[in-house]
C-alpha cells in the first residue's frame, strides 16, 4: 500500500492541480477545537494537514506558533492525547495527515514507539525542522520502518546541500520560502525562479515553498514555481480560544480562498 | 578521543534546522581551517596577552587554606581577565575567526551579562556590528551588564518569550542566525550547540587548564588532586578540565546549580536531575519533562540558569571521569561572602558555586593535597542582587 501523501500528490499531479497543504497547532483551544479546524480545512480544499505538536522551545517557529505553542501546552496537550485525536479524526477523514514536532519530543518518547503509534493512529508523515541531513539516522529508519515519511526540507541557502537533501527525500520537498522562522510575512524577497530552479534539478518528488506564505495573492504567485504551498501561521492565527464556531469560520475562509487563488486559471 | 565527527561518546551533533546548516557547515570548515594554523594562534596568543591580560595569576589563598585545615588551596584568576571573566578566551577566538570569515555582525545570548559584554567589548576592538540577545528577566537582574554593552556599541535585545532567561535569549539567537546567517556570525558563550561550536568553545578556553597546569608545576612541582569549577554551559570548567582529563589522579569536579535545592522546583541541576534529550543542537543532558518539554529552571546566578549542559560534560560524567556536585543559592552566597572577607576577593555569583563547593570538599582532603578552584569572574556585578538577597537596601544613586 502506498502512503497517503504519495497518493494524495499523484492525483493531485494527474488532474494537474497544485498542492495545499495547511498547518495547525494541535490543542490550541483544545483536541476539539484542532479536530473540528482538521475537518473543515479538508472540506475547504486543503490536500493534507501538518498537525504541529506543541513544544516548550520551537526554534524553527516566529511569534505565532510560539504563542499557539504555549496556549496548547497550558492545556496540558500532549502527545499521547493527539495520538488520541489523530485515532478519533481517521474515524471521519482519509486525508494524508502529517505530524510536525521537534527531535527532542520524538526522543523523549521513544524513537520506535513514536512510529509503532503513528502507524497505528494513522499518521502518514512527519516533519521535524531541527533534524538536518546530518542526523536522519537518529529516527529516518525507524520511520521507514513503519512505513511513515520523514519529510525533508531545503532552503535558499542550502546552496550545494539541496543535491544530497533531494536525493534521499520522499513524499514531497519542502522548499523555505525565505530564511528564519515561520510567520506571516508581507514580502517574500527570495528570488524563488532560481531557488526552484536549483531545487528541480535534483528532486523527483514534488516541490512544495512554506514558511512566510499567508494570502491569496502570494498563492496565485508562488504557485507558477512549485507543486504547491504550506500555509501556516496565517491559519494558526485565526484560532480563538473562546470562540470555536468564529475560528472555524475564519479558518473555512482562508483556506477556500487559497484553494481558490490555486486552482484559478489566471 | 577517537570519536564520531562532533560526538563525545553519545552526546553531540548538530541537531539545528536547515535553515542554518550552511552557516554551520561553513564555520566547521573555517574552524578546522585555522586552529591548528600558526599565523591565527599567534594573532590569538597576542590578543591573550595584550588585550585579555593573560596569564591569569594562581594565587595561592593562604588563609583559606590555613582556614578550612585541608589541602593548599590555589585560585585560577580568570577574574582577572579584561570585562571580568574567562569568557574573553572565547569570545576572543571566535571573533578572530568571524574576521577571518569575513562577517560583518556578530550575534551572541548571555545569561548574566558577561559573555554579551565580552562580545560587545571584541565586536568594538573588530569593528563588527554587535546585537546580544538577554532574557527579559536578566536584564533586569543585570542591568549593569546592560549599560556596560550599551556603552561598547552594541544593541541589547530583551527576549520576551518562554521564561524569559538564558535558554530563551540562545532560542532567540538561533532565529536571528537562521534568518541571517549569511553575514552574521552566532557567538556561542558555552560548550554548547551544534558541533564545531563544544569543541571549539573548549579550544578555546583550554588556555585555562594549559596556565594552570604550567603554573601549579612550577609553584608546586606537582600536579594537583582536585580542581573545582563551576557549571552552566560549562565552559570555564572544560576549559579548567581539559588539560587534566588525561592526569587520571587529577579529581575534576562541577559544581551546578541547585537553587533553592535540587529537591524542590527551582533549581539548575543538570546532571543531578537531567536525562538524555536533544535540544539547542546537541545531544546531551537536560532538564525536561516526562514528555520532553524543557524545564523552566531557577538559579541565584543568572549564568548557571540553563536547563541543559555541554555535551562534553555529559561524557565526561557518562565516562566517570569527572564528578558533579550541586550548590544551593544559599551556599553560594555564603561562598560568596567568605571569599569576600577571607582573601579580598569578591567572586561571580556563578564562581561562588565552585568555591562553595571547594568549602565542603576542603575538609575531607589532607594537608598534603592541593586544589584549584577556578574563580571564573569577578563579582561587581552581582553585589546589588546579593545585597537584596540578604535584605540590604542600597541606594542607587
Amino acid at each position: 500500500m502506498n502512503n497517503r501523501i504519495e497518493n494524495r500528490l499523484a492525483e493531485l499531479k494527474s488532474q494537474n492541480k497544485k498542492a495545499l497543504i495547511t498547518y495547525i497547532t494541535a490543542g490550541c483551544g483544545g483536541y476539539e477545537q484542532t479536530e473540528e479546524a482538521v475537518l473543515a480545512m479538508e472540506k475547504a480544499g486543503s490536500d493534507i494537514i501538518e498537525i504541529g505538536v506543541p513544544f516548550s522551545d520551537p526554534i524553527a517557529e516566529g511569534p505565532i506558533i510560539q504563542g499557539a505553542s504555549i496556549k496548547a501546552l497550558n492545556r496540558n496537550t500532549t502527545l499521547a492525547g493527539i495520538f488520541e485525536m489523530v485515532k478519533r479524526l481517521r474515524q471521519k477523514t482519509d486525508m494524508p495527515l502529517v505530524l510536525m514536532l521537534y527531535i527532542n519530543t520524538v526522543f523523549k518518547y521513544g524513537v520506535e514507539k513514536f512510529f509503532i503509534n503513528c502507524k497505528e493512529a494513522g499518521i502518514d508523515g512527519i516533519i521535524v525542522p531541527d533534524l538536518p541531513f546530518e542526523e536522519f539516522d537518529e529516527i529516518n529508519p525507524t520511520a521507514e520502518k513503519y512505513g511513515i515519511i520523514s519529510i525533508s526540507l531545503v532552503t535558499p541557502v542550502s546552496y550545494d546541500r539541496i543535491e544530497k537533501i533531494a536525493k534521499s527525500a520522499k513524499g514531497f520537498l519542502y522548499c523555505v520560502s525565505s530564511t528564519g522562522v515561520t510567520g506571516v510575512r508581507e514580502h517574500l524577497n527570495t528570488n524563488f525562479a532560481d531557488f526552484l530552479e536549483r531545487v528541480k534539478k535534483h528532486s523527483a518528488i514534488p516541490n512544495i515553498l512554506g514558511f512566510g506564505i499567508s494570502t491569496a495573492e502570494q498563492a496565485k504567485y508562488l504557485k507558477q514555481f512549485s507543486d504547491g504551498i504550506i500555509v501556516g501561521s496565517a491559519i494558526v492565527r485565526l484560532i480563538d480560544e473562546d470562540d470555536r464556531a468564529g475560528s472555524t469560520k475564519r479558518i473555512t475562509e482562508l483556506t477556500t480562498s487559497l484553494r481558490e487563488a490555486l486552482d484559478s486559471q489566471d | 578521543m577517537s570519536q564520531e565527527k562532533g560526538r563525545f561518546g553519545k552526546f553531540g551533533g548538530q541537531y539545528v534546522p536547515e535553515t542554518v546548516m550552511h552557516a554551520v557547515e561553513e564555520l566547521e570548515k573555517a574552524y578546522n581551517k585555522y586552529i591548528n594554523d600558526e599565523e591565527f594562534n599567534r594573532e590569538l596568543r597576542d590578543l591573550y596577552r595584550d588585550y585579555a591580560s593573560r596569564p591569569s595569576m594562581l594565587y595561592y589563598a593562604e588563609k583559606m587554606t590555613k582556614d578550612l585545615g585541608g589541602p593548599k588551596i590555589y585560585i585560577k584568576r580568570e577574574d582577572l581577565n579584561h570585562t571580568g571573566s574567562h569568557k574573553i578566551n572565547n569570545v576572543l577566538g571566535q571573533l578572530l575567526l568571524a574576521k577571518k570569515m569575513g562577517k560583518k555582525r556578530v550575534i551572541a545570548e548571555t545569561g548574566a551579562g558577561q559573555h554579551g559584554v565580552a562580545t560587545a567589548t571584541v565586536a568594538a576592538l573588530m569593528g563588527f556590528e554587535c546585537q546580544v540577545y538577554m532574557g527579559r528577566e536578566d536584564t533586569q537582574r543585570q542591568s549593569l551588564n546592560v549599560y556596560r554593552m550599551e556603552l561598547l556599541g552594541a544593541t541589547v535585545v530583551p527576549v520576551d518569550s518562554g521564561t524569559k532567561t538564558l535558554k530563551d535569549a540562545v532560542n532567540e539567537a538561533m532565529r536571528d542566525w537562521a534568518a541571517n546567517c549569511e553575514d552574521t556570525f552566532y557567538c556561542i558563550g558555552s560548550v554548547m550547540g551544534p558541533y564545531p561550536y563544544p569543541e571549539m568553545v573548549r579550544n578555546f578556553q583550554k588556555i585555562i587548564s594549559e596556565e594552570a597546569r604550567a603554573q601549579i608545576l612550577e609553584k608546586e612541582g606537582r600536579l594537583p588532586d582536585a580542581v573545582i569549577a563551576c557549571v552552566g554551559g560549562g565552559s570555564n570548567a572544560m576549559g579548567m578540565f581539559y588539560n587534566f582529563i588525561n592526569d587520571k589522579d587529577v579529581r575534576l569536579i562541577g559544581a551546578e546549580a541547585a537553587g533553592k535545592g535540587a529537591d524542590t522546583t527551582l533549581h539548575a541541576a543538570t546532571m543531578t536531575k537531567g536525562d538524555v534529550g536533544i535540544f539547542h543542537g546537541m545531544k546531551s543532558l537536560f532538564l525536561q519533562n516526562e514528555e520532553g518539554q524543557i524545564a523552566p529552571v531557577y538559579s541565584i546566578s543568572a549564568g548557571l540558569d540553563y536547563p541543559g549542559i555541554g555535551p562534553e560534560h555529559a561524557y565526561l560524567h557518562d565516562t566517570g571521569r569527572a564528578e558533579y556536585v550541586n550548590v544551593t543559592d544559599e551556599e553560594a552566597v555564603c561562598a560568596f561572602e567568605y571569599l569576600s572577607r577571607t582573601e579580598g576577593i569578591i567572586p561571580a555569583i556563578e564562581s561562588a558555586h565552585a568555591v562553595a563547593a571547594a568549602l565542603r570538599e576542603a575538609p575531607k582532603m589532607n594537608s598534603d593535597q592541593i586544589m584549584i578552584i577556578c574563580l571564573s569572574g569577578r563579582g561587581d556585578k552581582d553585589v546589588y542582587q546579593i545585597a537584596k538577597y540578604r535584605g540590604v537596601e542600597l541606594n542607587e544613586q
